[in-house]
């Protein structure tokens, strides 16, 4: 059972990693606390169940899926944050202001589709759950552990290996100075709140695909443990964010099959306290280094 | 011109007003017919409006058609206390059915209670609202009547041991699951774990590898339609067979389980008050009645809402005049059998009997009788 219950806590913790990861990029390069992020993971599932509905593949619906949330997350975040950017408007506004506008999407978004659960149509990847050991993982919990990795090596390599990349963290240390430099500031914010997006959109997808739930809110739901994940893992640091997904998966998990079941989600936000008490920059932060 | 059309349009609206006065018996219904929650609203009137087509054929108290208003609470406390008042005040209704929901009842209950209004809920299952005071009536099983029953059929197969699973953030849930718990220890069942989760989680592998590993009989579930669904294809996706038999509260008598759900559903048990395929006649007259007047399926909550207007237009008729006062003494020698089977009350108000309970079986995403 413990070996079942590990693989359970890896799995949900990659799930939440999956989530936290462009949420913690646009901090890290942006500066901004985006709370729309979890409606691009949301409008993400619902993209992919529109078009799997209509008979594309999931190989192919996941990255138009992708796609779609990173260019909704463009527009949304253009209007919402272009004028706090410009006007050097603190963390605390953008929170409010992303708020507001994540609330008022979710809300419009029931009113449009009801807040009916809806499922992906059946089939779509292999039901059957590989069996090893007596341990049981699902192709989509696979999938997702995949996708995670991948997605993580991508950022790794997208924002410290390419010249791009040295655009974005030079934007992360001094905006001004890097727009001093000919970095077209505008269009790199544009381009983070693409990839960040495209991550929600992606997560959204596989998310979806594994608890086979999807509907307006579920964005709202994961936020919560999106806010632990990038708080304990350091705000802006992607691997980070991967360690502490984990954590947060395995620990949850383990105080539901050994403690009480009841108490999962108070563990996880007791962590979320202590680390803020012990190591306010993450447990894997390091205070006033700009991170992305 | 323009005063023959005033006169007109006076004449209009002082002409009904009055026979209505002479004539009718007002009567309210509090439901949701907006928001979130309005398709209970919405289909308890759609019950609502086929039983008084019916009763209006010959009326009630020797001729008098009844004349029903329903009110929309929007699903709040404060919608429902609003439109309660407004029926009493300015309908003058001598008997209200509904509010909707469990937590409207507890708001509008008091104050039905207070002005001497015979107050009739007809989807209302949680535990203690005939206890509001002695105009609160109930034609809704409550789910502890419910669910003794479906745990008579699993132990029929042979079920010995339990393991229960609830929501711990709803008060319906809790309810369900105070009931669950009581039933299974009054059949003697042996309960070998409780776990719990949150209404929104999506994740519930930790709880389930717990149960998995203590091989129970039966798996039984209090929680909102979407939970048990998840619930469910995660147990598959662990690995959980035919060899454990899941069963549903209320919550889990829901269609949507099987659309969620699919085949990961299958097996599952559940009691409810009524089943749309109830081979009995006055129910297959039901269906074929609601069927032809709006063109779908009628449910749970439309079968019920249909039989508690009749129940009612029978007690007026008992009282002999339409005041509240004797209509609620009439509807204690309420002896009445509609779609939902023999229906009586108890000296406390809530429905006597569970002669009605069918336990359902889902096959193939779609509930049957359960054999």
């Amino acid at each position: 059972m413990l070996a079942q219950q590990l693989v359970n806590g890896v799995l949900l913790g990659a799930t939440y990693a999956l989530f936290a990861l462009g949420f913690t990029l646009m901090f890290g390069v942006l500066r901004v606390i985006n709370l729309v992020y979890g409606f691009y993971f949301t409008a993400g599932a619902f993209l992919a169940l529109w078009l799997t509905e209509a008979g594309i593949s999931l190989a192919l619906a996941l990255p138009l899926a992708a796609i779609g949330a990173g260019a909704i997350a463009v527009v949304v975040d253009g209007l919402l944050l272009t004028r706090l950017r410009r006007a050097k408007a603190d963390e605390l506004s953008s929170l409010m202001v992303t708020l507001g506008a994540v609330l008022a999407l979710y809300a419009g978004m029931t009113a449009w589709l009801g807040p009916d659960i809806r499922r992906l149509p059946p089939g779509l990847v292999g039901a059957g759950a590989l069996d090893l050991l007596g341990v049981r993982v699902t192709v989509a919990q696979v999938l997702i552990l995949a996708a995670s990795g991948v997605l993580v090596g991508g950022l790794l390599w997208l924002v410290r290996g390419t010249r791009l990349g040295l655009a974005i963290r030079a934007m992360a240390e001094k905006p001004d100075a890097a727009a001093l430099m000919g970095i077209d500031t505008a269009r790199l914010a544009a381009l983070v709140s693409f990839v960040s997006g495209a991550l929600a959109g992606a997560g959204g997808v596989l998310i979806g695909l594994n608890f086979n739930a999807i509907h307006p809110y579920m964005g709202e739901a994961m936020m919560l443990r999106g806010f632990v994940v990038v708080i304990v893992g350091g705000l802006g640091d992607i691997v980070g964010a991967l360690l502490a997904g984990l954590l947060l998966g395995i620990v949850e998990v383990l105080t539901a099959g050994y403690l009480a079941s009841g108490l999962k989600e108070a563990v996880g936000f007791a962590i979320l306290v202590l680390v803020l008490w012990t190591r306010p920059a993450g447990l894997f932060g390091r205070a006033g280094v700009a991170r992305a | 011109m323009r005063r023959r059309t005033a006169i007109a349009v006076a004449l209009a609206l002082a002409l009904p007003a009055h026979a209505r006065a002479a004539e009718s018996v007002p009567v309210g219904a509090v439901e949701i017919l907006s928001g979130p929650n309005s398709a209970y609203g919405i289909a308890i009137k759609a019950g609502l409006d086929l039983a008084l087509a019916a009763i209006n054929g010959k009326g009630v108290l020797g001729g008098r058609p009844i004349a029903l208003t329903v009110e929309d609470s929007g699903g709040t406390k404060d919608g429902a206390i609003n439109a309660a008042r407004k029926l009493i005040g300015r309908d003058k209704v001598v008997a209200i059915i509904g509010p909707t929901l469990s937590n409207e009842m507890f708001a509008v209950g008091p104050v039905t209670n207070g002005r001497g209004v015979p107050t009739i809920g007809t989807s209302t299952t949680a535990k203690g609202i005939t206890d509001i005071g002695p105009f609160i009536f109930r034609t809704s099983l409550p789910e502890a009547d419910v669910v003794p029953v479906t745990l008579r059929k699993a132990i029929a197969r042979g079920v010995k041991t339990i393991a229960l699973l609830y929501a711990n953030d709803d008060a319906f849930s809790k309810s369900g699951f105070d009931s669950m718990k009581a039933a299974a220890e009054a059949a003697g069942l042996s309960i070998i774990d409780i776990e719990s989760f949150g209404s929104k989680d999506t994740d519930f592998s930790a709880q389930l590898t717990k149960i998995k590993a203590l091989k129970p009989d039966a798996v039984a579930i209090s929680a909102l339609v979407e939970p048990v669904s998840g619930v469910l294809l995660q147990a598959r996706q662990l690995g959980f067979g035919k060899e454990t038999l899941f069963i549903g509260g209320n919550g889990a008598n829901s269609p949507k389980l099987g659309q969620i759900a699919g085949a990961a559903a299958d097996g599952l048990l559940v009691g409810s008050p009524w089943f749309i395929a109830k081979p009995d006649k006055l129910n297959q007259a039901f269906v074929a009645a609601f069927r032809a007047a709006y063109g779908k399926d009628p449910d749970q909550f439309a079968a019920q809402a249909y039989d508690t207007l009749f129940i009612l237009a029978e007690a007026i008729d008992r009282a002999g005049a339409a005041t509240p006062e004797k209509i609620r003494d009439a509807l204690l020698a309420t002896d009445h059998t509609g779609p939902l089977g023999p229906f009586r009350f108890t000296d406390h108000r809530d429905p006597a009997s569970t002669e009605g309970v069918v336990v359902l079986e889902m096959r193939g995403g779609v509930f049957g009788i359960a054999e």
